[in-house]
C-alpha cells in the first residue's frame, strides 16, 4: 500500500548514493529571471550543457513592469537580468516565453494553463511556491540555484525522501468561504514550520470538491508551513482541466496517460507519518495581522495580546509584528484601515480569482483615495479576463488594470508599498518589507482584498450583499 | 566548492525565531547576475536605517561581534523564498557556518551546497549557545565537521548530517560532477519514459 507520494517518488529513483540522497529524475524544469542567471553562468565557466532542452521552459515574472504595453518600463539592471535569461535560453534551445509574449506570465500560473503542469510528474522550479503545481498531482518543489544548475545539467535532483503528512480538510465549507482562507486557517493551525521536512498531501471532502484553481491557491501556501511539497490526488476536475491545453498530450498520448494517471492516489490503508485534520466548517474570511503567515485571524476577531501567547518565542515574535506592523492588541480588525489593495501573484491571479473579486466590484466605486492594483497572472488571463469583460469592471471601479508579472507580491518591479502603508493583499507572505520597505501587508482572498478597497478597511464580505449577488 | 573541515570564529547571535530569507537579503539586492557581492546586502533592513545609516543595536553593527563566523539563530531560519543569495550574502559578509535549532528545507540543501554549514543542534543547545554570546561577546566556536561537533566556552554538542552531504562539504566536491558518474543509468531511465510526458517539442495543434 503506496501514498501518492510513494508512487510518484519510486517512479523516478534514477539512483541512489550508498550514503545519502536518491538521485530523482526531473520531468519537468521552469525557468525565470531572477533565480537562473548565476546557474547558466556556471555551466558555461565549466562547459557543460542542458540536458534536456524539451523539458525547460523559461519566462519572465518577477521583474517585468505591469504598466504601458509590456516591452519596457524595466530599469536597467532588471533589463540585463531578462536579457541575460533571453540570451541563455537562445544559447540552449529553450522555450521562453519572454516579456510581450501571449504565453509570459507567472511561471506557476502558465505551467498549468499551457498543460505543462501534468499528473506523476516531478516538477522543480528556481522558486519556492512551485508547491503550487502540486495541485494536479506532481511533485513539485522550490529548489536554489545550485540545483537549477545540476538540473540544468543532468536533468536530476538530489533529494533525501521526505516523510509524508496528511492534511484532511472536512466538512463543509461555509458560504463566502474561500481556499485562501482554507489554506491561512491551516497554517495557522500548523505553524510556519509545522510540514517541515514533509510532503502534504491534502485530501477530504472540501479539497475534493475545489476547482483547480482553488487545489492550486491551496499548494501555492505549503510552502509558509515548511513542507517541501503539497499534493492533491488528480481526479475528473483534474482531468478536464488539462484536456485540450497546448501541451498536454493528445491522442494515443492522452490515453496513455489517462491510464497511468487513474492509479495516482493514495491507496486504502497507505500511511502517513502525521495526519492532521481541519474542520472547514468553522472557518471564516481571514485576514493574517503579524509578519508570518501563520498569524492570522478570523474577519470578526480581533488584533491578539502577544502576553496571552504562553510561548515565549512566539510572544516575542507577535510583539515584533504588531511594532511593525503599526497594530495595537485588541482592535478589531475590521476597524484597521487599508490604502492599498493587491490582487494578484502565484497564489491568487487566475481567471476565478479575478471573476470572484470583480464579482465584489461589479458596479461599485473602491473607496477614495485607494490605489487599487489588479494585476493577471498570465498574458493568457488577462485576455481571458478583458474577453468577460472583467478590466471594464475593475477599471470603472477604480482600480487599475495592469499587464501580467508577480509584481506587488515581491515588489521587484515598481509596484511597491511606501513605508507606512497599509495593503490588502492576495499574495503569500506578510514578511517585513516584503512589498516594499516599511510596507503593512495583511494577506487576504480576492474576494476580502476587494471589499477592502471598497470599504477602505478590512470588512467581512459576507455582510456587503454582494455574493449572493456575484453567485446569482 | 571550498571544503569544510573545522571553522575556529566568533559567534553572532541573532536571537529570532522565522528569520525569513526576505530579512536575510531583500528582493532589491537579487537583480544581479553575478553569484558575489551581496555581503553588504546582508540583513539589510534591519542593518541600515531607511536613510542608509547603521542601526547601532543590530547585532552585525556592534563591534564586539565584528569579524564572527558563526551566526546562531532561532528556529525555522531562512524561511520564505528559495532565493540561494540568502547563502552567498551570508558567505560574502563571512559567515562560514549558521547554527539553529531548525532550518528551511531550500535554504539548508542551498547552504550544503555552497559549503555554508547549516547545523542543527537541539534547543536547548541553541539557547546555551545564544546566551553565551550574549554574555560573552567575542568568544569563539570551534564548529568541527570531521568530528560533527560545536564547542564554545564549556559548552560542546555533537550534532548530525546527512553523511553524503558531510563527505562533499569536506572534501568540496562537485556534485554535478558526481551526478555525471550516473549518467548511464540517467540514459537508461529517460529510454523507459512514458510518452505523455511534458514536452515542448510536441505542442498540441490548436483546436
Amino acid at each position: 500500500m503506496k501514498t501518492l507520494f510513494d508512487k510518484i517518488w519510486d517512479a523516478h529513483v534514477v539512483a541512489l548514493e550508498p550514503d545519502g540522497p536518491a538521485l530523482l529524475y526531473v520531468d519537468l524544469h521552469l525557468v525565470h529571471e531572477v533565480t537562473s542567471p548565476q546557474a547558466f553562468e556556471a555551466l558555461r565557466l565549466v562547459g557543460r550543457t542542458v540536458r534536456r532542452p524539451s523539458q525547460v521552459v523559461a519566462t519572465m515574472d518577477h521583474n517585468v513592469p505591469t504598466t504601458g504595453d509590456g516591452s519596457d518600463g524595466a530599469d536597467e539592471v532588471s533589463r540585463a537580468q531578462m536579457e541575460a535569461l533571453r540570451r541563455n535560453c537562445e544559447e540552449h534551445g529553450i522555450a521562453c516565453f519572454g516579456m510581450g509574449h501571449a504565453r509570459q506570465g507567472i511561471v506557476h500560473v502558465i505551467g498549468p494553463e499551457l498543460g505543462l503542469t501534468l499528473p506523476g510528474t516531478v516538477i522543480v522550479c528556481g522558486d519556492s511556491h512551485t508547491a503550487t503545481h502540486g495541485a494536479f498531482g506532481a511533485f513539485a518543489l522550490g529548489i536554489g540555484t545550485s540545483e537549477v544548475e545540476h538540473v540544468l545539467a543532468t536533468q536530476c535532483l538530489r533529494q533525501t525522501r521526505p516523510r509524508t503528512m496528511e492534511i484532511r480538510i472536512d466538512g463543509e465549507l461555509p458560504f463566502g468561504v474561500t481556499a485562501k482562507d482554507v489554506a491561512l486557517g491551516v497554517l495557522s493551525h500548523i505553524g510556519t514550520a509545522g510540514a517541515a521536512g514533509h510532503v502534504v498531501e491534502y485530501t477530504g471532502q472540501v479539497v475534493r470538491a475545489f476547482s483547480m484553481e482553488q487545489r492550486m491557491t491551496l499548494c501555492n501556501l505549503t510552502i509558509e508551513g515548511g513542507g517541501r511539497a503539497g499534493l492533491i490526488a488528480p481526479d475528473e476536475t483534474t482531468f478536464a482541466h488539462l484536456h485540450d491545453r497546448p501541451y498536454a498530450p493528445d491522442g494515443a498520448r492522452w490515453d496513455a496517460a489517462m491510464t497511468a494517471w487513474l492509479d495516482l492516489r493514495s491507496d486504502d490503508g497507505a500511511r502517513h507519518d502525521t495526519t492532521v485534520v481541519v474542520d472547514a466548517s468553522v472557518l471564516e474570511p481571514t485576514v493574517t495581522w503579524g509578519t508570518n503567515p501563520a498569524q492570522s485571524v478570523p474577519i470578526g476577531g480581533r488584533v491578539p495580546d502577544p502576553e496571552s501567547m504562553a510561548d515565549a518565542s512566539q510572544r516575542e515574535s507577535a510583539t515584533r509584528a504588531l511594532a511593525y506592523m503599526g497594530l495595537v492588541p485588541g482592535t478589531p480588525v475590521e476597524d484597521i484601515p487599508v490604502d492599498t489593495v493587491f490582487i494578484g501573484s502565484c497564489t491568487n491571479s487566475r481567471i476565478e480569482d479575478l471573476r470572484a473579486a470583480a464579482g465584489v466590484l461589479r458596479g461599485r466605486r473602491v473607496r477614495d483615495g485607494m490605489r487599487v492594483l489588479v494585476v493577471p497572472g498570465s498574458a493568457a488571463v488577462k485576455a481571458q479576463a478583458e474577453a468577460e469583460g472583467l478590466d471594464k469592471v475593475f477599471r470603472s471601479s477604480g482600480a487599475e488594470w495592469r499587464n501580467a508579472g508577480c509584481s506587488m507580491c515581491l515588489a521587484m518591479n515598481a509596484d511597491v508599498l511606501r513605508p507606512g502603508e497599509r495593503c490588502a493583499s492576495t499574495s503569500n507572505r506578510n514578511f517585513e518589507g516584503r512589498q516594499g520597505r516599511g510596507g503593512r501587508t495583511h494577506l487576504v482572498s480576492p474576494v476580502m482584498a476587494a471589499a477592502a478597497a471598497l470599504a477602505g478597511h478590512f470588512v467581512d464580505v459576507r455582510t456587503l450583499g454582494v455574493l449572493e449577488e456575484a453567485t446569482a | 566548492m571550498r571544503p569544510f573541515r573545522c571553522e575556529h570564529g566568533g559567534l553572532v547571535p541573532l536571537d529570532r525565531a522565522d528569520v525569513d530569507t526576505d530579512q536575510i537579503i531583500p528582493k532589491q539586492f537579487l537583480k544581479r547576475i553575478e553569484r558575489t557581492g551581496y555581503g553588504e546586502f546582508l540583513f539589510n533592513d534591519w542593518r541600515y536605517d531607511a536613510v542608509g545609516m547603521p542601526r547601532v543595536d543590530f547585532v552585525l553593527n556592534r563591534p564586539e561581534y565584528a569579524g564572527g563566523t558563526v551566526l546562531v539563530a532561532g528556529r525555522n531560519f531562512a524561511c520564505g523564498s528559495s532565493r540561494e543569495h540568502a547563502v552567498w550574502a551570508l558567505q560574502d559578509h563571512g559567515f562560514r557556518a549558521v547554527i539553529a535549532e531548525s532550518f528551511a528545507d531550500i535554504f539548508h540543501s542551498n547552504a550544503l551546497k555552497s559549503g555554508l554549514l547549516p547545523v542543527t543542534l537541539r534547543a536547548e543547545a541553541v539557547r546555551q549557545l545564544l546566551d553565551l554570546a550574549v554574555e560573552s561577546p567575542g568568544e569563539v566556536a570551534i564548529v568541527d565537521l570531521e568530528d560533527q561537533t560545536v564547542s564554545a566556552g564549556d559548552l560542546r554538542f555533537r550534532f548530525n548530517i546527512d553523511s553524503f552531504a558531510r563527505r562533499c562539504l569536506l572534501d568540496g566536491l562537485d556534485d554535478i560532477g558526481l551526478t555525471m558518474r550516473h549518467g548511464a543509468a540517467i540514459a537508461a531511465f529517460e529510454s523507459q519514459r512514458p510518452s505523455w510526458m511534458p514536452d515542448l517539442t510536441r505542442e498540441a495543434a490548436p483546436s
